[in-house]
């Protein structure tokens, strides 16, 4: 019974989704799983919560390793609970907006939060570059033409691109590097993207129907048949 | 002398400056201002003619779509702002204002009805407030339509796509040898699982920062279950940062049952699995400081991933991890492929489950998708021969069968 229910809610949900498209009258069904599927994960944010605290709580008490990164969390976590929740620092009090200028909350958004993650994400520029070093050597053909067409559109999308072959006649505008960088981008490189995503578009449907069917059941912590 | 050029030469400076700036301001200023035409107080806009409101097909009877001709003053240049738009209910005689539509517009879909009710829309032309004698539509019931025959096409392509797949299924059942191509990123899954436990270290597993309703995400959580199986015989440590709560328990009853599986429910332990945060870049930096602290001697990312797949790759990449990714979104696949060893590309994790068991019903699933990608080369290779004959002979039947192609293949909301 454990393993028959779960694969007759998907089998039931699974098919309504895929039918409220076909048939108007039952195309509020489909929202209607929708938001059932955001309560559920309602809850399950308390699981989440709960987990983060007493992971962290543990690993503090008993002086673990790296400990010192465990009382930041809590702090961090417990801190701005106790903004978000009593709107702490708040001009419209407790029924004011959770986000309203000024308060503690936002103030611990805009100052900390935004700035750490805007840190994380400036990091990329970084493995961008280290990644693209390793990729781009000219190892066999095809990485030989992967370094090509990156030094075409890096070059392209430059003004020395259009300083260096700017002065090419229209009529071999192929020749001219920002044109190239351009027809690379929306001839070879869109034609293969479109390709990746058709397969996975049959690669979802595929996916779907074992899992509506109940042929794949591993995402139940079960062997299939 | 001197003294006599001074105020000369500061009113030359300062002053004269500050008046031609402060007269360019206003002037400014004065054109951003609104100029009621002389005219707009007297003048009332012409009515517009013959609105027309008809039940806007293939929905659940809560649509009417209103269409008019505009009024006569509605020119470039026109004096006219635009339409007022006013419903009434006819049972109960109750006029709703919707909206004012621009100038220029003859067209608005009512979305806020109630099927089965009678409704008819006044229009009145608008201009500086003044307002023209409204112009009555037809009374118009909206009806609910049982089938949605614009998505025939959409309903016809499905059709083929999930019967082929459940036929191969049921083909696959009665014995038939199918022919799998090998995944490489697969078949090296089992090798970097060993590599762990000769190194003895950790497993490092990332599903996506997506939740449960991502198809990606379940496909990660189905490869998990065959991981985690490896992992409960081995006795290597797996840890699981996630960035869902519904994710976190879905993942600890698969690597639960796993350890069940292998008769070692005791070696399970919750906190292989935990949360971190729903926060994208949180996530990051967290799981970041795992890798780092660590080391673990495999890295599986498999799931949906966006901006911090390559923070991710990278970071496994330099503390020396083999790496295996997959996931669906194709404009992370080149970082992943740059920085992992082995990349699951697109449609291959949703294969990998079914590759993975070996079972015949699931790799019937895989046979009945490759008739999709069959009928997409055909209708691929039709569509652009078509179009090219098209434009080469300029013919307007082939021009009309192109079109045909294009419609066939289009999917209209």
């Amino acid at each position: 019974m454990k393993r028959k229910i779960p694969v007759l809610i998907t089998f039931v949900v699974g098919s309504v989704l895929i039918l409220s498209v076909f048939f108007p009258p039952i195309e509020t069904w489909g929202e209607d799983f929708s938001i059932f599927f955001d309560i559920i994960a309602v809850f399950a944010f308390f699981l989440g919560g709960g987990n983060l605290l007493r992971i962290h709580t543990k690993k503090a008490i008993k002086r673990q390793k790296d400990w010192g990164f465990s009382i930041v969390t809590v702090l961090g976590f417990i801190i701005m609970l106790i903004a978000g929740l009593f709107k702490v620092w708040n001009d419209g009090g407790i029924a004011g907006d959770v986000a309203a200028p000024g308060s503690l909350f936002q103030m611990m958004y805009n100052w900390i939060f935004t700035p750490l993650g805007a840190t994380m994400y400036a990091l990329l520029a970084f493995f961008v570059a280290s990644a693209s070093y390793r990729a781009f050597r000219a190892k066999n053909v095809g990485a030989t033409i992967l370094l090509v067409a990156s030094f075409i559109i890096l070059l392209g999308r430059t003004p020395l691109g259009t300083y260096v072959t700017g002065w090419i006649p229209k009529s071999l505008s192929i020749f001219n590097i920002p044109d190239l960088a351009i027809w690379i981008m929306t001839a070879p490189n869109l034609a293969g993207q479109r390709a990746i995503m058709i397969g996975i578009a049959l690669g979802v449907v595929s996916m779907s129907l074992r899992l509506i069917l109940g042929v794949e059941r591993t995402y139940l912590g079960v062997d299939n048949e | 002398m001197k003294d006599y050029h001074r105020p000369q030469l500061l009113f030359q400076i300062f002053i004269l400056p500050l008046v031609v700036i402060l007269s360019l301001t206003s002037a400014l200023t004065a054109q951003e201002q609104p100029v009621i035409p002389a005219d707009s107080i007297i003048h009332i806009p012409a009515p517009t003619s013959n609105v027309v409101a008809v039940d806007y097909v293939y929905d659940r009877g809560e649509t009417v779509e209103l269409t008019w001709n505009l009024s006569p003053d509605d020119t470039i240049g026109g004096r006219i702002d635009g339409y007022e738009l006013t419903r009434i209910e006819q049972s109960t005689g109750k006029m709703d204002t919707l909206e004012v539509i621009p100038a220029g517009i003859s067209y608005y879909k009512d979305d806020k009805l109630t099927h089965g009710h009678k409704y008819a829309y006044l229009i009145r032309s608008v201009y500086f407030g003044a307002k023209s004698s409204p112009v009555s539509s037809n009374i118009i019931t909206p009806s609910i339509e049982i089938i949605n025959w614009r998505l025939a096409n959409l309903f016809a392509i499905a059709f083929i796509l999930c019967g082929s797949v459940i036929y191969f299924i049921a083909h696959a059942k009665k014995g038939k040898k199918l022919f799998i191509r090998k995944i490489a990123g697969l078949e090296a899954i089992d090798e970097a699982i060993g590599r762990a436990t000769e190194m003895g270290r950790p497993i490092l597993f990332v599903p996506g920062i997506n939740d449960m309703d991502d198809v990606q995400t379940i496909a990660g959580i189905t490869l998990l279950s065959r991981v985690a199986k490896v992992v409960a015989d081995y006795d290597i440590r797996i840890n699981m940062p996630v960035s869902r709560s519904l994710v976190m328990t879905t993942a600890r009853e698969t690597i639960k049952e796993a350890y069940i599986g292998a008769g070692r429910p005791d070696a399970y332990n919750d906190d292989m699995v935990r949360y971190i945060t729903d926060e994208q870049f949180g996530y990051v930096a967290a799981v970041d400081g795992i890798m780092v602290r660590d080391k673990p001697a495999t890295c599986f990312y498999l799931g949906a991933f966006f901006a911090e797949s390559l923070i991710l790759a990278e970071t496994g990449n330099s503390i020396g991890a083999i790496q295996i990714a997959g996931t669906a979104q194709p404009a992370q696949l080149p970082f992943f492929v740059a920085a992992c060893d082995y990349t699951l590309i697109g449609e291959e994790l949703f294969a990998a489950s079914a590759y993975l068991s070996n079972e015949p019903k699931q790799l019937g699933s895989l046979k009945g998708q490759d008739v999709g990608k069959f009928v997409a080369m055909i209708a691929i290779v039709i569509g652009v021969l078509i179009a090219t004959l098209a434009e080469l002979t300029g013919s307007s039947s082939l021009e009309n069968l192109s079109e045909f192609m294009n419609r066939l293949f289009t999917i209209v909301s």
